[in-house]
């Protein structure tokens, strides 16, 4: 029987630590890291997991050491958040790039300067390309959800690539909420063990990881690479289905609300979604046809996904929590409409950065962003491409 | 009870305000409720004004936003009501509870509700915490206040909630302390 407990976000990631019960565990336990490691050391300090917990001295040390751990076969976890992702960046591609299955809960906050460290995606939006799969959840539920999923989805024979598993900063990690928390056999029984079909302490079937790869086969590597995960998202949809009937709860690539006979619809990705559907469903009240659109899944892009999502809609809002400074819009907003390109029947699209640094994102906010999504429907006319919801100027 | 219930709380670092809304949320929960409890992170000190907050609902709560306009204010010290404005955003017909020997009227007195239909309530909530627990606490006493003057949290499932998030990390003295605190509370606040 699973049991509901009121637990912070970062306990819902402990948890799900816990019930998995790593081989190793590689971190960094200083700020900006979160109390993530903390509770979960307390967990191997009181002997109810058998993981090898490594402190380590820097986030590029625990992604290093976490590497050669899976390397060796093990199964493995980290957890990081904003500037601590930012110094495991060399890391983070060797990791992809030598197809090690480690699985990663990062905190999304603010990269300093000026100095913060409350919620945007400014952290994870940086490793978008350095080949991890990356999965954003709503609330604690999702992101205990998410982890368990993501063991199996990293380590699964056709994947072996890391995934990072996101959760908003403070919103969600900082804050007690309902969370549905499975039975630890079940648990158990979902993820499996990990079957690693190379260990570099295999002494007597030798191997090398990591060897020099020229102008020979390099390109070939990765092209590989993109291939896995590209083919990534087959699995995560199994994974996905079958941890459905564990749960009962719905795993989707995109989740859709109120979209059947939506004619305008912001997408957003975590904890935003929730605000965004609470206002939904308000304006439904008024009978305005308005939805939410909230990707799970970031990498590998759902293209297919994402075009099928805004089908008759008018007007679309794409809003990201971090700025690419310049680039043509935000990061989901760029892959978006990039994705809507060949299609016959796009919306009209526009783009909110919002949020950065932790500022808050109120009812309100969201209205407004509806306010103008009726308004370019109606008119047929989007005057600002490219929009900044909630800033002083 | 709307759909979602928010309260917030005001302190000083080092009174328990964050700690409050926490035991809140978990006696919430035990009734069956769906819960958030976070707190306002700046740069904490001990004395610095201090927020808190949580909602309530029967329904999952899918509001990921600060709190702006509470149903229920708790105010755990008096001197806050000079320097910040505690009935910010305050919704009309909301409850106002502040830790105080003063009654409800003097502290009407002092505050501006912009024309807003505002219920105040008035505890000694030190006062109870340093008779029951021997120091100045006045957190847990401030719930037994909130569960008089609202009707989601039943007196006896209220004490039996907190005595059982208390129980891990405190000796019998302290829950005992702290459930009497709650107890005496109750009886005492004043409207």
């Amino acid at each position: 029987m699973s049991k509901k407990l009121g637990l912070l976000g970062t306990s819902a990631i402990a948890t799900a630590m816990r019930q998995i019960n790593p081989d190793v565990v590689a971190a960094y336990p200083i700020t900006p890291q979160t109390a993530i490691v903390e509770e979960f050391s307390q967990y191997v300090f009181d002997g109810d997991v058998d993981t090898e917990f490594l402190t380590v001295e820097s986030e590029h040390s625990a992604m290093s050491a976490c590497i050669g751990a899976a390397a060796a076969g093990a199964r493995v976890m980290t957890a990081t958040s904003s500037a601590g992702l930012a110094l495991m960046w060399e890391m983070l591609g060797i990791a992809s790039g030598l197809r090690l299955p480690v699985v990663m809960t990062n905190v999304n906050r603010a990269l300093s300067g000026p100095i913060n460290i409350h919620c945007d995606h400014s952290d994870s939006m940086g490793a978008r390309d350095t080949g991890w799969i990356q999965i954003f959840s709503e609330n604690a539920q999702e992101g205990y959800d998410n982890l368990i999923q993501a063991v199996r989805i990293s380590e699964h024979e056709d994947v072996r690539l890391p995934v990072m598993i996101m959760i908003d900063g403070f919103i969600t990690s900082h804050n007690i909420e309902v969370v549905e928390v499975l039975d630890d056999s079940d648990v158990k029984d979902f993820v499996k063990t990990n079957k690693a079909p190379f260990s570099l302490l295999d002494v007597k079937n030798p191997i090398t990881f990591g060897p020099i790869q020229l102008f020979d086969f390099y390109f070939e590597t990765k092209k590989q690479q993109s291939d896995a995960m590209r083919g990534s998202l087959r699995i995560i949809r199994e994974v996905s289905r079958e941890y459905e009937k564990l749960s009962g709860r719905k795993q989707p690539i995109v989740d859709m609300f109120m979209m059947d006979d939506a004619e305008i619809a912001i997408m957003v990705l975590s904890s935003t979604a929730g605000t965004t559907r609470s206002v939904v469903r308000e304006l439904r009240k008024d009978g305005i046809k308005a939805g939410l659109i909230k990707p799970r899944i970031f990498r590998p892009f759902p293209v297919e996904d994402i075009v099928k999502s805004v089908k008759g809609l008018k007007a679309l809002a794409v809003m990201d929590r971090s700025d690419s400074f310049n680039g043509f819009g935000g990061p989901l907003f760029t892959e978006v409409r990039s994705s809507l390109y060949e299609s016959s029947n796009k919306p009209l699209i526009m783009n909110y950065i919002f949020g950065l640094g932790g500022r808050d994102v109120t009812v309100e906010n969201i209205k407004e962003v509806f306010d103008t999504l009726q308004e370019v429907a109606r008119t047929g006319k989007v005057e600002n491409l490219i929009n900044y919801l909630g800033v002083r100027e | 009870m709307e759909d979602v219930l928010e309260i917030r709380w005001h302190g000083r670092g080092g009174q328990g305000a964050v700690t409050a809304s926490k035991l809140l949320a978990s006696a919430a929960l035990e009734e069956g409720y769906y819960i958030q409890a976070f707190p306002e992170y700046g740069a904490e000190r001990m004395g610095a004004p201090v927020q808190s907050f949580n909602r309530i609902s029967k329904e999952p709560i899918e509001l990921h936003c600060q709190v702006r306009e509470p149903e229920i204010v708790l105010v755990l010290d008096a001197t806050l009501l000079k320097s910040i404005d505690v009935c910010e955003g305050i919704k009309e017909g909301g409850i106002l509870i502040v830790n105080t020997p003063k009654t409800p009227d003097e502290i009407r007195k002092l505050l501006n509700f912009n024309g807003k239909e505002i219920k105040v309530y008035t505890v000694d909530a030190t006062r109870i915490s340093i008779e029951t627990m021997g120091r100045a606490m006045p957190n847990t006493p401030m719930i037994g206040a909130l569960a008089r003057v609202t009707d989601f949290l039943k007196l006896d499932s209220l004490l039996a909630n907190v005595k059982k998030s208390l129980a891990k990390r405190f000796t019998e003295e302290v829950v005992e302390g702290n459930l009497n605190a709650i107890k005496k509370a109750y009886e005492e606040v004043k409207d």
